[in-house]
């Protein structure tokens, strides 16, 4: 190679990081794992939005703030813009920022498809609020149940939902083919699968989980597309039409059921991340934890019909079902043991990481023991569709997932951003989103079992429901000012927070023994990996009593002592790779950081401009237009990047 | 201890670039494959709901299979293209790669004439379920072979500015398994839709 650079500093090619138009241009995992988690924030704000809005109605019987017409629309926006705008892509924030770490590599596989699907996601996403604007936003609720989804095909608004949610799933497949590439084939020395950090395995197995059901999804909403506007007859199920709507429940919770693992996976992996490190011990049963969400995630996919219970499916699959779903309680439930297991005994610090963590696990234990109940099959046939259901599904997506990216959010923005967090904000923070969070939720299983039904934009008054629906309005107020907080000491941190290290929380995993934050290319040299938890190995040594020491010479790990190589041979403090091939003396020799490129974002302004040409195809030569014209866009970009070389040469 | 354990690293960044490219095209094939399995339930679904409409009684076998034949017949050019790029022969590997592409769009031309046939028959997308399973699964069946024709011709051009090798992006390598994947959905495809409804 042309290229002889000899420091990291003196890289023949550094990518400019100032201005918008890097931000567009970016491919470095670090940078589009903040666009995720910065557009993740704004639309949590506004999926909460939606949600205030929804309690208002409901506190009190009868209310009127609301249409009937927009009460569908926010209810099914709430569900879409939580689900696909706010935990997938806070997911995706943290998978591209440390997965590549936690391996020690120094990007992603394929760095501008990564791009790529970031801004597919977002344009999608924008392509399915500006519904609000365009004649109104989906109101089919987030399944988007046929028939009812193939009405009224004059209104675009299930157009909407039908042509974004395909186009999000298309991101997310290439975010996922992406992440299983990086990690099957791209791990530094001795990192072995079984030496893969928890949340690294998790994303394995989400990114499996989503290859595979969303193509599912994706033909449910195409034949849904078809019926409303070419007239095809899938879920046409008039007498002389003969088209089955059940099929789409089907088709959709084929999907839809990997996809609820999806959401929480992530959320598992950053608590088994967290909880070893503030317990100063290390996982318990980490095989046990590994093979059990890889558990979850097989038997995902063989548990959907217990959404149908009311479908009328027969008893025998009605059994089945039941069976299936009761036995991913085992998994499950190894999976909270393993965590009690890791802080039992433990020297635990109750830092705000810690703090949300230990309220993921309390939280989705409430979760996770109503989900049980759904499994019997007439305890479910009660519940269905109503509020104990609402109750359920937020204490395991709420309770549990965002807690759980909450808690990572505390634990690895000072990686982020080289900034602690405000200790004293943080537990602000967690004390009113965990008071908040039970005052709405807890009462919907009362709710829910003194027979309020989800969805209906009003009740009557004298039901009962009065004092419990008030009670619920109050905690997701409160939640919004617990969220208030969270911003104020992101802003507040970020501006003037305490400087965290490289490794302020005495971590374990290799993300802590590079710099905060991370130069471009992550690592000057690739880390050799020789144990499970490896950066902990390189502190500690074991006295002849077992106990764990810190070992002198490498105190406070900086990138500097990984450049040295382990001059006593087998020391543990040489955590470096001596003897790259192309490595002459500890240099970084050959490093090309992948260059900025427009055509992802050109390519995703493409795609999307035919999904616009999608929703208006009805509209005749407009929709057609705008369709051509993004296939044009959308050609010459993948031309482009295809011909475009991954990095410019040094000179 | 471990230093026998380091992968071999190239100087690509430290892993073999054909390998990672290799496993994201399986993992997109093994998404491909539930999309398409998605269709044929449904096509097996609805393979009787005719409205006393045209049913699989139209289809004409003979045709079919030669064009299905002529489709297994790219998967050979293909594999005579990576080879010639294998022994970096640009100008066979063209040769081959145009002919794959030329047996692509030769079979498309008999499933655009063969849709023309069945729509006189009056079999459409909107006569019955089994009209609309059967459009949709081999009309996004005949869309990836359209899409692998694009990505041939690229390649194609592309042999016009360099010879084409087998360390960029776009290389016969992971194409190939792309095409010998839509070639294998034809397979059953042709079965499930064509010979089993007829039988």
């Amino acid at each position: 190679m042309a290229v002889t650079a000899t420091t990291p500093d003196d890289l023949g090619y550094t990518p400019s990081t100032k201005g918008v138009w890097s931000w567009i241009t970016t491919v470095d995992h670090k940078r589009i794992g903040i666009l995720y988690a910065a557009s993740a924030l704004i639309f949590f704000f506004v999926g909460g939005l939606e949600a205030l809005f929804i309690r208002m109605q409901l506190a009190q019987p009868n209310g009127t703030i609301l249409s009937a017409d927009a009460y569908n629309q926010l209810f099914t926006m709430h569900g879409l813009t939580m689900v696909f705008a706010v935990v997938m892509p806070i997911a995706a924030a943290f998978q591209n920022y440390f997965v590549p770490l936690q391996i020690g590599a120094r990007d992603v596989a394929f760095p501008r498809l990564n791009a790529f699907a970031y801004w597919l996601f977002l344009l999608s996403i924008i392509l399915m609020s500006s519904s609000f604007f365009l004649g109104g936003a989906p109101d089919g609720a987030w399944v988007g149940y046929a028939p009812l989804s193939t009405q009224l095909p004059e209104l675009m608004r299930m157009d909407f939902y039908a042509v974004g949610a395909q186009l999000l799933g298309l991101a997310s497949i290439a975010s996922s083919a992406n992440f299983i590439a990086t990690i099957f084939t791209m791990r530094a020395p001795g990192m072995t699968l079984m030496r893969m950090p928890v949340f690294t395995w998790m994303t394995v197995v989400t990114s499996f989980l989503l290859i595979l059901s969303l193509p599912v999804f994706g033909i449910a909403l195409w034949q849904m597309f078809f019926d409303r506007n070419f007239d095809t007859l899938f879920y046409q199920a008039a007498l002389d039409q003969g088209g089955a709507p059940l099929l789409y429940q089907h088709l959709f919770w084929i999907f839809g059921h990997p996809e609820v693992y999806v959401l929480i996976l992530p959320a598992m992996g950053i608590v088994s991340e967290i909880l070893p490190v503030f317990s100063r011990k290390p996982l318990f049963g980490y095989a046990f934890v590994v093979f059990s969400g890889i558990a979850i995630g097989f038997l995902g996919f063989g548990v959907w019909a217990h959404h149908m219970f009311t479908a009328g499916l027969g008893p025998v699959a009605e059994a089945g079902f039941g069976l299936a779903t009761m036995l991913i309680a085992i998994p499950t439930g190894v999976k909270i043991f393993n965590w009690i297991g890791t802080i039992w005994g433990g020297k635990i610090s109750f830092q705000t990481p810690m703090l949300f963590s230990l309220a993921f696990i309390a939280m989705f234990v409430i979760g996770g023991l109503s989900g049980v109940t759904h499994a019997i099959v007439p305890a479910d046939t009660q519940q269905h569709d109503s509020y104990y259901v609402v109750a359920h599904f937020h204490y395991v997506l709420f309770g549990g997932s965002v807690f759980g990216f909450v808690a990572g959010a505390y634990y690895w923005f000072p990686k982020w951003t080289g900034k602690l967090l405000s200790e004293t904000l943080g537990k602000w923070h967690f004390w009113l989103m965990l008071l908040g969070f039970n005052l709405t939720f807890a009462p919907m299983h009362i709710l829910g079992l003194d027979g309020m039904p989800r969805r209906t934009y009003r009740y009557a008054d004298g039901l009962g429901w009065n004092l419990w629906n008030l009670a619920a309005t109050i905690g997701a107020f409160i939640i919004g000012i617990s969220f208030l907080f969270f911003v104020w000491n992101l802003i507040k941190s970020y501006r003037g927070g305490r400087p965290a290290g490289d490794d302020p929380w005495d971590g374990r995993t290799l993300e802590w023994a590079t710099s905060s934050p991370p130069k471009v290319h992550n690592f000057d040299q690739v880390p050799l990996v020789r144990h499970l938890d490896d950066f902990w190995h390189q502190k500690y040594g074991v006295d002849e009593e077992g106990r764990a020491v810190r070992l002198p010479e490498v105190t406070g790990a900086s990138p500097d002592v990984l450049e040295e190589p382990g001059d006593d041979g087998g020391s543990p403090g040489g955590g470096v790779v001596d003897g790259v091939p192309s490595d002459d003396g500890g240099g970084t020799h050959g490093i090309h950081t992948p260059s900025p490129s427009f055509y992802p974002i050109v390519a995703a302004m493409g795609i999307v401009t035919m999904g616009f040409g999608l929703v208006y195809s009805s509209s005749g030569w407009l929709g057609w237009g705008a369709f051509g014209v993004g296939a044009v866009i959308a050609l010459f970009a993948f031309f482009g990047w295809a011909a475009e070389p991954v990095t410019r040469e040094a000179h | 201890m471990a230093l026998e354990q380091q992968a071999v690293l190239t100087d690509e960044g430290g892993h073999d670039l054909d390998r990672t490219r290799k496993t994201a095209m399986w993992v997109f094939l093994g998404s491909e494959s539930f999309f398409f399995a998605a269709m044929i339930s449904t096509f097996l679904l609805y393979r009787n709901t005719t409205n006393d409409g045209p049913g699989a009684e139209i289809f004409n076998i003979p045709f079919t299979s030669a064009t299905t034949f002529v489709l297994l017949m790219s998967s050979l050019t293909m594999v005579l293209a990576d080879n010639a790029v294998e022994r970096k022969d640009n100008r066979q590997a063209r040769v081959w790669l145009i002919g794959t592409a030329l047996l692509g769009v030769t079979f498309l031309a008999g499933q655009i004439f063969e849709f023309t046939e069945f729509v006189d028959h009056g079999l459409t997308v909107s006569v019955s379920p089994f009209g609309s399973s059967f459009y949709m699964l081999t009309g996004f069946h005949g869309l990836h072979v359209a899409g692998g024709v694009l990505l041939l011709s690229g390649l194609v051009a592309f042999s016009f500015r360099r010879p084409l090798h087998r360390e960029g992006g776009l290389n016969t390598g992971i194409i190939a398994l792309y095409w010998h994947f839509v070639d294998i959905v034809w397979i059953v495809i042709f079965t499930v839709v064509y010979l089993l409804q007829v039988s």
